[in-house]
This record gives C-alpha cells, sequence and structure tokens, in this order.
C-alpha cells in the first residue's frame, strides 16, 4: 500500500527536478554568447556558426511555445504560425534595410525603380517604430484573422486549413516584386543594427541574449497563464466548449486573447531570428515551415510547457544535421517522425519522460 | 455590434439590469443570475406556439409552457418527443422557427445567445453527461461558480474565502469530496453526473434544465438526487427531463407530458398518468 507515497514522491522530484535541468539548460545559454567573446584561440572559445545555429534554434523554441498555448492549451491547430513569425521577421528587416539604406531607397526599390518609399515603409528607419510594427504586423493580423473566424466558429480541421490558405496568401504576396518586400529574394545584405556591425562578436552575443530573455520572459507568461484560471478556461474551451458556454464564458473572448498574444510572440521572435541569420524571405511563410512548427510541438508534448520547447530544440537539432548528411531525404524523415509520434507518442516526448520518472 | 473606447468586443452581456448596473459591456462580463430579473407575474419562463423543424421534421409543435417562479417541473415523454430539442430552444442552442420564448418578463430568449441566456440565469445539465475531463473535480466546480467570467477577470481571479467554502459545500453536498483533486474525466458515470448538477449549484442560476439527471444512478443515488431537487425548488426552478416513473413521482407537484413535439397532458401525475391518451402513448407502443 504504500504505492501512493512513492507516487508523491516522484511527483515532488519530478518539478524539483525539472527545476534544476532548466536552471542548468539557462546557465549554458547565458555562458554560450560570452564564452563567444573569448580570442579565438582559446578552447573554449564558441564559433559564431554554433551561436547562430542555437539563436536561430531558441528563435524556434518561442514560436513552438506560441504554438503550443494556442495548440495544445485552446485546441485550435494553427497551420500558418509561420506567417506572423515572417511578419515580425519582416518588420525588423524593413529597419534593418533602412539602415543598410541609410539617406537613400533600399538596393530593391532601385531595381523597381521606384523612387519613393511605399508608404508602409515609413517611419521605418526608426529602430522604435519599427519595434511596434513588430508588434502590430502580426498582432493586428492575428485580431482581425481571429475575430471573423471565432465569430463565425470556425472551428477544428477547418480553422487549421484557413490558417495553412493565410500564410500560402501571404507567402504568394511577398513573393510579388510590387509588393514592396524585395520579392523572392527577401532582406540580405544587412549592415547595422542601431550602429553596431551585425555581424560583430557583441551584436551577436547580445542578440542571443535578448533571445534567451524572450524566451524566459515567454515562459514565464506560459506558466502564469496556464496555472490561471483563464489557463483552465482555456482547457475548458478544448474540451467541451459547449459546456462552457452554457456556464456563462464566452469562448471568443478567450480565444482572441491567447491566439493575438501568441501571434505576437511569434512576430517577436522573428523580429530577433532576422538579424542573427541575416536574411528574411517569402519561404519563411511557406505551409511546410507552419506544419513543421506543429511538429515540433507534437513531437515535444502539446498542453505542456516545455515540450514544445524540447521538441524545437530536438527537431532542429537534428535537421542542421540531416541537412548537411542527407540532404535530399529531410521532408520524408519529418513525416516519418510525425507519423511516429502521432502513432506511439501522444504525449510527446515529456509524456515518456514523465512515464519514466513515475516508474 | 458596437465598440466602445479601449475595448474591442464581440457582443455586449445581457444584464438585466442595464441602467442601474455597471453597464460593462467587455466580452463575457454579466452576472450570471440577474437579481432584477422580473417576474411580475410569478411565471418564470414563458414559451408561446415554439415551432421547430430539422429538414422538414417538426420536433416542436406550437409548443407551449410556462414554469412558475419556484417550481419544480417534470417533463416526461417517449423518446424523440422533443423533451432535448425544448432545452435546446430553451438555451439557445436552438433557435425556434416561430413562436415566443421569454425568461422572466422582459428577456426574449429568441434574441439572445447561449452566453447571454446562462448569464441571465438559465443553467443546464446535459442528457450525456459533460464534464471538462482534463481538470479536477475542484476545478470543475470552480469555473462553473457563479462569477464574473470575462477574459479579463479571469486573467486576476483568485478565489475568495467565501467562493472557497461555497465549492467545499458542493463538494460535500454532491459527496465527491474525497475525489477533489481527481481529474474529472476519471469518475464513474454516476459521479459525473453528480458533478455536474454540483456545477449547476455553484452556477446558482434562477431556472436549472436537467435533462435526465439520473440515468445511469443506483437506486440510493436516485433518492438522494430527489431529496436534492427538492429542497433546490422554492429557491430556484427546476425543470427536470426523466423516464424514470418513481424518481419523477418522487418529487413533481407538476407533470407534463411532450408527445411528438407536443404538451399531450399536464397536471398531477396522477392526473396524467389516468389520462386516456397517455396511456395510449405509452401502451400504444
Ligand atoms: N439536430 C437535429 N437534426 C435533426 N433532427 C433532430 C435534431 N435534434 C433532434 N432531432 C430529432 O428531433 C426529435 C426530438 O429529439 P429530442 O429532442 O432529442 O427527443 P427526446 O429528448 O425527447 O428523446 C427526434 O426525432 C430527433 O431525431
Ligand atoms: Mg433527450
Amino acid at each position: 500500500m504504500n504505492q501512493p507515497l512513492a507516487l508523491t514522491a516522484a511527483q515532488k522530484a519530478g518539478p524539483r527536478l525539472t527545476l534544476a535541468a532548466l536552471g542548468a539548460v539557462l546557465a549554458i545559454l547565458v555562458a554560450l554568447p560570452l564564452l563567444s567573446l573569448l580570442p579565438a584561440d582559446n578552447p573554449l572559445q564558441v564559433s559564431a556558426y554554433t551561436l547562430t545555429l542555437v539563436g536561430k534554434i531558441l528563435c524556434y523554441a518561442i514560436v513552438a511555445l506560441a504554438l503550443d498555448l494556442v495548440w495544445g492549451y485552446a485546441g485550435l491547430l494553427s497551420l500558418g504560425h509561420g506567417l506572423f513569425f515572417a511578419l515580425g521577421g519582416y518588420a525588423m528587416g524593413m529597419y534593418l534595410m533602412r539602415q543598410t539604406a541609410g539617406d537613400g531607397l533600399p538596393a530593391f526599390m532601385g531595381f523597381l525603380a521606384w523612387t519613393e518609399l511605399p508608404w508602409y515603409w515609413y517611419g521605418t528607419s526608426s529602430f522604435l517604430w519599427s519595434m511596434c510594427l513588430v508588434v502590430l504586423a502580426p498582432g493586428l493580423l492575428a485580431l482581425v484573422f481571429g475575430f471573423f473566424a471565432f465569430r463565425s466558429r470556425i472551428k477544428g480541421v477547418y480553422f487549421s486549413i484557413m490558417t495553412q490558405a493565410l500564410t500560402f496568401a501571404g507567402m504568394l504576396l511577398f513573393f510579388r516584386n510590387e509588393t514592396g518586400f524585395g520579392g523572392n529574394n527577401g532582406f540580405t545584405g544587412f549592415s547595422t543594427l542601431l550602429g553596431f556591425g551585425i555581424t560583430a562578436p557583441g551584436t551577436r552575443a547580445v542578440l542571443f541574449l535578448a533571445t534567451v530573455a524572450l524566451l524566459v520572459i515567454s515562459l514565464a507568461l506560459g506558466w502564469g497563464l496556464a496555472r490561471s484560471k483563464f489557463g483552465r478556461v482555456l482547457t475548458a474551451l478544448r474540451d467541451a466548449e459547449n459546456r462552457l458556454m452554457f456556464c456563462g464564458y464566452d469562448p471568443r473572448g478567450y480565444k482572441l486573447f491567447v491566439w493575438v498574444l501568441s501571434a505576437v510572440l511569434c512576430g517577436l521572435a522573428g523580429a530577433l531570428y532576422v538579424p542573427q541569420v541575416g536574411i528574411i524571405n517569402p519561404s519563411e511563410m511557406a505551409p511546410t515551415q507552419s506544419i513543421e512548427a506543429a511538429v515540433w510541438v507534437a513531437l515535444g508534448g502539446r498542453g505542456t510547457l516545455i515540450g514544445p520547447l524540447l521538441g524545437a530544440g530536438i527537431v532542429n537539432g537534428m535537421k542542421s544535421w540531416f541537412t548537411v548528411a542527407f540532404p535530399e531525404y529531410w521532408l520524408f524523415f519529418l513525416g516519418a517522425l510525425f507519423i511516429i509520434v502521432t502513432l506511439f507518442l501522444p504525449k510527446g516526448v515529456i509524456g515518456l519522460l514523465r512515464r519514466k520518472g513515475e516508474q | 455590434m458596437h465598440a466602445t473606447p479601449g475595448h474591442f468586443m464581440l457582443e455586449p452581456a445581457y444584464d438585466p439590469n442595464s441602467g442601474t448596473g455597471t453597464g460593462r459591456d467587455a466580452i463575457g462580463l454579466g452576472r450570471a443570475s440577474g437579481p432584477g430579473l422580473d417576474v411580475r407575474h410569478g411565471t418564470l419562463l414563458t414559451l408561446e406556439d415554439i415551432n421547430v423543424s430539422f429538414d422538414g421534421f417538426k420536433a416542436l409543435r406550437d409548443l407551449t409552457l410556462y414554469i412558475g417562479v419556484g417550481e419544480l417541473r417534470c417533463i416526461i415523454g417517449p423518446n424523440g418527443a422533443g423533451k432535448t430539442t425544448l432545452m435546446d430552444v430553451i438555451t439557445g442552442k436552438t433557435r425556434p422557427d416561430s413562436g415566443q420564448a421569454f425568461f422572466g418578463e422582459s428577456l426574449d430568449l429568441t434574441e439572445m445567445s447561449e452566453v447571454q441566456i446562462a448569464q441571465a440565469g438559465i443553467g443546464r445539465k446535459f442528457q450525456k453527461p459533460t464534464v471538462f475531463e482534463a481538470l479536477s473535480v475542484f476545478e470543475n466546480l470552480e469555473l462553473a461558480q457563479n462569477a464574473d467570467k470575462s477574459v479579463w477577470a479571469s486573467l486576476r481571479a483568485r478565489l475568495s474565502g467565501e467562493q472557497r467554502e461555497r465549492i467545499e459545500d458542493v463538494l460535500t453536498t454532491i459527496k465527491l469530496d474525497a475525489s477533489r483533486q481527481r481529474p474529472a474525466g476519471l469518475l464513474s458515470h454516476g459521479q459525473k453526473q453528480f458533478l455536474e448538477i454540483g456545477m449547476l449549484l455553484v452556477q446558482d442560476p434562477q431556472l436549472l434544465l436537467l435533462d435526465e439527471p439520473v440515468a445511469g444512478m443506483t437506486d440510493a443515488e436516485t433518492e438522494f438526487t430527489a431529496e436534492l431537487f427538492k429542497g433546490l425548488a422554492g429557491k430556484h426552478s427546476l425543470m427536470v427531463v426523466e423516464h424514470d416513473m418513481g424518481f419523477v413521482g418522487s418529487i413533481a407537484d407538476h407533470v407534463t407530458v411532450l408527445h411528438q413535439g407536443h404538451v399531450l397532458a399536464e397536471g398531477s401525475l396522477e392526473q396524467v398518468q389516468a389520462d386516456e391518451r397517455v396511456i395510449e402513448v405509452y401502451l400504444g407502443r
């Protein structure tokens, strides 16, 4: 009869173990950029390549967390989160392009023989306004889309298809040169950020630290939401929306809030991704990108906070190895991974770890 | 659809006290039961000439029904008589093709959304017990509890001592004290029935609609539920759909028999059981 006791002990050890692991990871993440500042001949020096790779994966991890807030908690599977990520990235890219162009027009506009900035480029030479755009562009789009989708009670697979169509439409729009975002080349060739050289080790380190900070903030936000009554309403909404309405809750406001929040987090992640990676183009809006994000969440374990981070880390870690070793097989592998997870790991890696922990 | 500065909203919450109340109309704001509900003539629910059809099939035909304040009404009738559809109409899930539905004197149910109707003070227990399976028993009650149900309130909500006590009381009443931390999905069918009844109790609506509440309960549980409902009548109005005649006999002072979407008979259980047409409907099958 001491099984319940053992169970509680495991449950008690669980959070402490998780917390210790989180602390260790955080310490490493803070150390990485500092180590990258060491002279190149130091054995502990972290290369710019590694730092960029990890920074990129951290940005994806934020997307995974944001997606999990709407999918894992509220039951809204978005297959269009890549769009919000890209919009944040483009907003940051506009600023970087203006920095590069100085007083002139961004180079690609010259090729189009444009002599004046389009109206939506006004103010983008200001860092502050660009940061507002990073939040506003994905936030407003999510607000308008969500308002109509939730008002019309679009749910389940219909909702997923609509989000997928949305990101696809976004990609087609941004592919056009006339849209004014550099067509299929997008933005690249950045030089400075706030006057600092964009590839300078110091800038890279600060961008990396900012990404870590955003991740920690997102995690804290998600944790707060999940523990609040709001989070419980979302869970109820996911499982029995009708019942919730007859309890007197209006699901639309709840969905809209978490949906917009999630989009804004993606936009912020995109804004940090672009200066680290040095390029943004419409391929970020490709439908497969958003589907991949869903795979990260499913693999890691949806409805948990750490799961999506693990998933993003594992899949992207594998991807960076795969695309060097067998580039043509990556998509097959990704598909197989998704099937395996769906069939054998319904609760993801986190579920597996938890089961191990309880044994 | 209108907007006030600073908030975006989808639909104003129904405030029966508009003018005297706070007048806030952000998403999901409003009280669960309208203390200002106008029930001058002692009639809480008025349904007149309600018609509902599904693809030409008439589920409700010229149905007229009144429920008084504090009344406990039982609705009986064979399967497919339209009992669940009747509850769907009252709670806004199904819109009638024609007819009038009023809550109190002034709230037109046909114009209100499901959420507004729930906030105005009509609670419902479904035929198939529906609880929030991933949440614990306690959390289920917490969500159902009569409180500000807007997004902003939920973000900041903390249970007050009084609210916690109320949940504790109900936990004791529905005998789920020991299972409070269990996920509701792990409860037995009967326990889920009780949890859903408990959710109605904490929601504290003026009118409770209960669709086959004792299905799947043991005799002792059924008896207990009967006591519970009798205790609620008076302060609340109840409309109970049930097949179990023993249960109906033990609680109802007034019974309505529904047949093919129409009220066949109304009166005390003895009266309706003696009614020729009722006997025909029940025994003729
Ligand atoms: N959404 C619907 N679409 C089509 N027919 C329906 C629908 N809901 C109920 N019905 C039909 O209406 C009739 C009444 O159903 P219901 O109200 O569930 O009966 P009861 O609860 O009295 O058993 C049944 O014949 C049923 O098949
Ligand atoms: Mg029924």
